[in-house]
């Protein structure tokens, strides 16, 4: 196992990336050319469709939650740890963010601000649970963060489809958030939303290069038995982890129902597939946070140029989910993404 | 309360359970070897997705069943050799397939058939329901085996000949050797590196009958994510019992009547999205029960190292 462990080490980190995102292109072009398309027309309708000037505002604005749920998975992976659960966390916080401004009075600054705190904790408080899990119980936090989502979920879509549900429409969701607690539009689709998480990434950032705490999470990350030897609390970290990563899921879903949906629908948030591109870029980036949030920008231009793609070529969206997959798989393969092996 | 436990109960049960139970054999075949697989949830959807695109070419639900198997380990072949000669992290390796698996059948679905959602056809020939009059003649094993499906069938007998297999002969201890201590058991002479490979692939064949009762079973139809969380569940399924195919079974037991169940209830006026929670809180119960006591040690935790 020795050997195997560190071989991989020795090759450059750096072209890993960008070889996995060519051998993503080249496989998804072939799939492309075995289906009966062309794949030049393809990835040139996903360049201009993500990249071009008038596109840009719509990349930006499908970035902002993308990122977010980046950051979601790659805080926990520098320590090694995964968060399976961030559709259910994603969840939590849209709907309190939707709730705080329907039944709360004030202006709508506090509205806003009060909504995406309540989100951020509530999210937050509800992914410590997967984290005392483990640290109390022994069940492993990857499970219990991915089944602690479905009832969440169904929880949501209860309260939104019986006791608050909007009787005047014929979905489940609740009514519109009033019109001062929405997040400010700066251009187009982009909303003060980006600001925000423009902020939040920066904070990851700096917490994890200059901070004692960001220095003991990469020390789990590479070693966590011996982080626990040299005087980290393991459990109290993780705990602190996950709630950060929650957190930051609730306020996904906050930016989202106060910035684009002005109310929360059920299925909303869940069927762009945020968490699990956001767990893909993370992995992409081997959990460190600047490149993660790179990874997630650019797996939303790769997205939002699927739309385009899928308008005038006739190949579905898909495909850029299945590029993405590819991506991280031979990424895993050919330079062992957890190659230290510390699990077994 | 009784009274919600009927024939029909039981029977709906034990259809619920198949895919899960298949699915969770599969994951403790290679717990066993030491491949942790989180992936039964895509393997399953290309096992269905191909188990309906087998029986629309061929006409007939075996040629579904085969197409299936022969998918499914095809795709499982990631998992293989990407843990065992690539030396890649189970983990990630198994968070790709799934999400390869997802957007894969969607394309496919689009490109082959051109619907998104899902996919319905006469063409597509579902699984015959098995009928033995003897045995649906008598009271609890008529309600259980009545009208299921072959695959349903094989399940059991699967479940039954693996535990056999695995603690019963040579080629069982040879098994378990590589996965509790690799080392060991290469000194024995066991080529860890191929019996990691073949199980995983047999695995592959297993999770393969999954999908094809998933998508033939009971609907005859695809729809994208058909899966909807069973694979999960049978990951689950695995940890509850340990990598012990009869622990795993009974967890699939457990989480088959928890969804029957659910469904009862709604009978009863309770809304589905409160019921469709009732079988995640019994898991997330069971595993708080089973590993509540042992706490941490016996299990390795899972990380990803990044």
């Amino acid at each position: 196992m020795s050997d195997a462990a560190r071989a991989p080490s020795r090759l450059p980190r750096l072209p890993a990336a960008p070889m996995a995102i060519l051998v993503g292109v080249v496989l998804g072009g072939l799939l492309v050319l075995v289906s009966g398309g062309n794949p030049f027309t393809a990835y040139w309708a996903i360049v201009t469709g993500s990249l071009s000037w008038s596109s840009l505002p719509n990349t930006l604005n499908w970035a902002v939650p993308l990122v977010g749920m980046t950051l979601v998975a790659a805080i926990p992976l520098r320590g090694g740890m995964i968060n399976l659960g961030g559709d259910g966390q994603m969840v939590v916080g849209g709907l309190v963010a939707a709730l705080v401004p329907l039944y709360l009075p004030g202006p709508g600054w506090l509205l806003i601000l009060c909504a995406i705190l309540a989100a951020m904790i509530a999210a937050g408080l509800y992914a410590t649970l997967a984290a005392w899990g483990e640290t109390r119980h022994g069940i492993p936090m990857l499970i219990s963060s991915l089944l602690l989502s479905y009832p969440a979920i169904g929880f949501a879509s209860f309260v939104v489809g019986f006791p608050l549900r909007d009787t005047t429409t014929g979905l489940a969701q609740t009514p519109m958030i009033p019109e001062a607690a929405r997040l400010p539009v700066l251009s187009g689709p982009l909303n003060a939303g980006i600001l925000i998480m423009a902020a939040v990434a920066v904070i990851v950032v700096l917490y994890d290069r200059f901070t004692v705490g960001g220095y003991e999470l990469r020390m789990r990350g590479l070693n966590a038995r011996f982080a626990g030897y040299g005087g980290v609390p393991l459990a109290r970290q993780m705990t602190a982890v996950m709630f950060a990563s929650g957190a930051i899921a609730g306020l996904v879903g906050s930016l989202i129902v106060l910035g684009s949906q002005f109310r929360f629908q059920d299925g909303a948030l869940l069927s762009p597939g945020y968490t699990w591109s956001g767990l893909m870029a993370a992995l992409l980036a081997g959990g460190e946070p600047l490149a993660a949030i790179l990874a997630g920008a650019f797996f939303a231009a790769l997205q939002t140029g699927g739309f385009a793609m899928q308008r005038e070529t006739a190949i579905p969206r898909v495909l850029t989910m299945v590029m993405q997959a590819i991506i991280i798989l031979f990424l895993a393969i050919r330079h062992g993404i957890g190659r230290q092996g510390g699990a077994r | 309360m009784l009274d919600l436990i009927t024939p029909f109960l039981v029977n709906s049960a034990v259809q619920a359970i198949t895919p899960i139970l298949l699915a969770a054999l599969a994951g403790t075949l290679c717990g066993r070897v030491g491949v942790f697989n989180m992936a039964l949830e895509g393997q399953m959807l290309v096992g269905a997705f191909a188990a309906v695109v087998g029986s629309y070419a061929t006409g007939s639900a075996l040629g579904g069943i085969v197409c299936a198997m022969l998918a499914t380990v095809l795709f499982s072949t990631i998992l293989a050799y990407g843990v065992t000669i690539f030396r890649g992290d189970a983990v990630v390796i198994c968070v790709g397939m799934n999400l390869l698996a997802s957007g894969l059948t969607a394309y496919l679905l689009r490109q082959m058939f051109g619907v998104s959602g899902t996919f319905s056809d006469p063409a597509i020939v579902g699984l015959d329901k098995i009928r033995i009059a003897a045995i649906s003649a008598w009271p609890v094993i008529g309600w259980i085996f009545s009208r299921q499906t072959a695959i349903t069938w094989a399940a059991w007998i699967l479940t039954a000949l693996v535990t056999i297999m695995m603690f019963r002969t040579p080629l069982g201890l040879r098994l378990r050797g590589v996965g509790e201590d690799a080392e060991a058991a290469t000194s024995m002479g066991v080529d860890v590196t191929r019996y990691r490979i073949v199980t995983v692939l047999a695995a592959g064949a297993i999770v393969g009958l999954a999908g094809a009762q998933l998508s033939l079973g009971t609907v005859s139809i695809f729809s994208e994510d058909m899966s909807a969380g069973r694979g999960w569940i049978a990951v689950v399924a695995v940890m509850l019992g340990r990598n012990h195919p009869l622990w795993a079974a009974l967890a699939c037991v457990l989480f088959g009547f928890a969804d029957a169940f659910s469904i009862r209830l709604q009978g009863q006026g309770l809304p589905n999205q409160v019921t469709d929670i009732v079988p995640y809180l019994v898991t997330l119960a069971a595993l708080v029960l089973t590993h509540g006591r042992r706490r941490r040690r016996q299990d390795p935790t899972i990380t990803a190292s990044p």
